[in-house]
C-alpha cells in the first residue's frame, strides 16, 4: 500500500479506543483518524473525513439492522466489527472483517490489511493473474455449487469478502457465470484436490 | 432520412469495403451476393426492402455511436422490423449455433473425456438458455409487434413486461470464448480452434448488435404503438 490508509475508530471505550491506536501505529501502513464515540453522526462523519477503513462497534446500532446495512453499502470503504461482546453472527457478517480484541495485535494488523486489500481490489502485484489459495479455495465451492453464504460458513469469512473473491477471481479469469468457472476449474484440476 | 451514415444512392459494395460485417446481415433481407455496381436504392427496391429502414440497421452494424433517435423510429417504415429479426433468430439457431457447435466438436473430439463432457455440457446449457429466448420473443414479443402493426390494440401484453435477460447470456458466450481461447489445449487442432474463436467473436459481435437492435429499436417503437393506439 503506497498511501497510509486512513483508520476511522467508532466505539466508546476509551482504553480500546487507545489500544487500537497504539497498534495502529506500528506500522507506517496506517493513518488512525481522530475516533468517535456514537453513530449517531457517522454518515455525515463519514463523507467528511473519508476513511478507507472504519473499526466499529456494532453494539452501537439499536435493533435497526436494515439502517445498518444502508451505510455498510458505502463500498469504497472496508467495514470491520469491532468484537468483545455477544453480537449475532448475521450482523458480523454484514461486514468485511472482524476485530476481535481477543487477537494479537500483530494479527489484527495483519488481518486488516489482507481484507482491505481483498474488498478494495487492490492487486498486491498488478500483474499477477494467478489465483490465490483463498480465491481458488472459492472457486472450488462455487463450482460445487454451493452458494455465497455457504461458502461463507464453510471457510469462515464473511459473505462480502467471499463476494470480493468472486469479484477478483471474474477479473483475473475474464470468466462471469458460475457454470463457466466450473469448466475452468475442471480443466485446470482444481475439483480433485 | 436525416444522421442515417450512408446515402441511398451510394453503392452497396462500396458500403460493404467500408465495414465487411454488413455482408452478415444481407441475407436478411434476401439479398445475396452477386449485386455488381447497383447503388443501394436500387438494390432494396428490387428486393422489397425499404430502403431507410436497411440504412438505418447498416447504420448500428456499422458503428458504435450510433444512436437511433425517437424521430426516426417513430417515422421510419418499420415494416421490415419483425421480417428481420425473425431471420437473424432464425441465422443464429439455424446456422450459427450448428456450425460452432460442429467445430466444437471437432476440437474437443481428442481431448480427455472428462474436459470434453464438461465444455459440451457447458455448450447445451448455453445453447439451451438462448433458444429459450429466442421463443419467448418470438411467442410473445413478435405476434404482440404484428398485432399492434395491424392496428389492433393488444393489451394481453405490453412490451413492459419484456424482462431484457440478454445479460446471463452474453455473459456463457463471453465465457465460452475465454475458455476455449485461454484454457483449452488447442495444440490437437489449432487451425480449428483459431477458427472456432473467430466464429465465436463474430456470433458474439452480431448478438450484441441484435440485442442493441431489440433494446434502442423494437422496444421504444412498441411503445410508441402501444401508447397511440391506447
Amino acid at each position: 500500500m503506497s498511501e497510509r490508509v486512513k483508520v476511522l475508530i467508532v466505539e466508546p471505550s476509551l482504553i480500546l479506543v487507545e489500544g487500537l491506536r497504539k497498534t495502529l501505529n506500528q506500522t507506517e501502513n496506517f493513518n488512525p483518524l481522530s475516533s468517535i464515540s456514537d453513530i449517531q453522526h457517522l454518515r455525515e462523519h463519514v463523507s467528511m473525513v473519508r476513511p478507507n477503513i472504519v473499526i466499529l462497534n456494532p453494539t452501537l446500532f439499536p435493533q435497526v439492522v436494515k439502517n445498518f446495512s444502508f451505510i455498510l453499502e458505502n463500498s469504497s470503504i472496508t467495514w470491520f466489527a469491532l468484537q468483545y461482546q455477544y453480537v449475532e453472527s448475521r450482523i458480523l457478517r454484514l461486514f468485511h472483517g472482524v476485530v476481535d480484541i481477543r487477537e494479537h495485535p500483530a494479527h489484527i494488523l495483519q488481518k486488516l490489511v489482507e481484507i482491505h486489500e481483498t474488498t478494495q481490489q487492490i492487486a498486491p502485484l498488478t500483474d499477477n493473474y494467478e489465483l490465490s489459495d483463498r480465491e481458488t479455495d472459492v472457486l472450488i465451492c462455487l463450482s460445487q455449487g454451493c452458494s455465497s453464504k455457504e461458502i461463507a460458513d464453510q471457510l469462515n469469512i464473511s459473505v462480502h469478502t467471499v463476494n470480493s473473491h468472486r469479484k477478483n477471481i471474474t477479473r483475473k479469469t475474464g470468466i462471469k457465470s458460475v457454470a463457466g468457472l466450473a469448466v475452468y476449474a475442471t480443466l485446470n484440476n482444481l475439483l480433485e484436490r | 432520412m436525416k444522421e442515417l451514415l450512408f446515402l441511398e444512392r451510394s453503392k452497396l459494395a462500396d458500403l460493404i469495403a467500408a465495414n465487411y460485417n454488413l455482408i452478415l446481415m444481407l441475407p436478411r433481407f434476401g439479398i445475396s451476393l452477386g449485386f455488381g455496381d447497383k447503388s443501394v436504392r436500387e438494390i432494396c427496391e428490387n428486393h422489397n426492402v425499404p430502403t431507410d429502414f436497411f440504412l438505418f440497421i447498416c447504420s448500428i452494424y456499422s458503428s458504435h455511436s450510433f444512436i437511433p433517435s425517437r424521430e426516426m423510429i417513430t417515422t421510419m417504415d418499420m415494416r421490415f422490423l419483425l421480417p428481420y429479426l425473425l431471420s437473424s433468430h432464425r441465422y443464429y439457431k439455424e446456422e450459427r449455433l450448428p456450425h460452432i457447435e460442429k467445430n466444437l466438436h471437432v476440437i474437443i473430439g481428442q481431448s480427455d473425456e472428462k474436459y470434453s463432457e464438461t465444455i459440451l455440457h457447458f455448450f447445451n446449457e448455453y445453447k439451451e438458455e438462448m433458444k429459450e429466448h429466442f421463443l419467448h420473443e418470438e411467442e410473445h414479443v413478435f405476434p404482440h409487434l404484428q398485432a399492434l402493426q395491424e392496428g389492433f390494440a393488444d393489451n394481453s401484453y405490453r412490451i413492459g413486461n419484456f424482462a431484457l435477460s440478454h445479460s446471463n447470456i452474453e455473459d456463457k458466450l463471453n465465457d465460452l470464448i475465454q475458455i476455449i481461447f485461454k484454457y483449452f489445449p488447442g495444440n490437437v487442432y489449432p487451425n480449428q480452434s483459431i477458427e472456432l474463436v473467430f466464429d465465436l467473436l463474430r456470433f458474439s459481435y452480431d448478438l450484441d448488435k441484435h440485442k442493441f437492435i431489440e433494446e434502442k429499436v423494437l422496444v421504444p417503437y412498441v411503445e410508441h404503438l402501444e401508447r397511440r393506439l391506447s
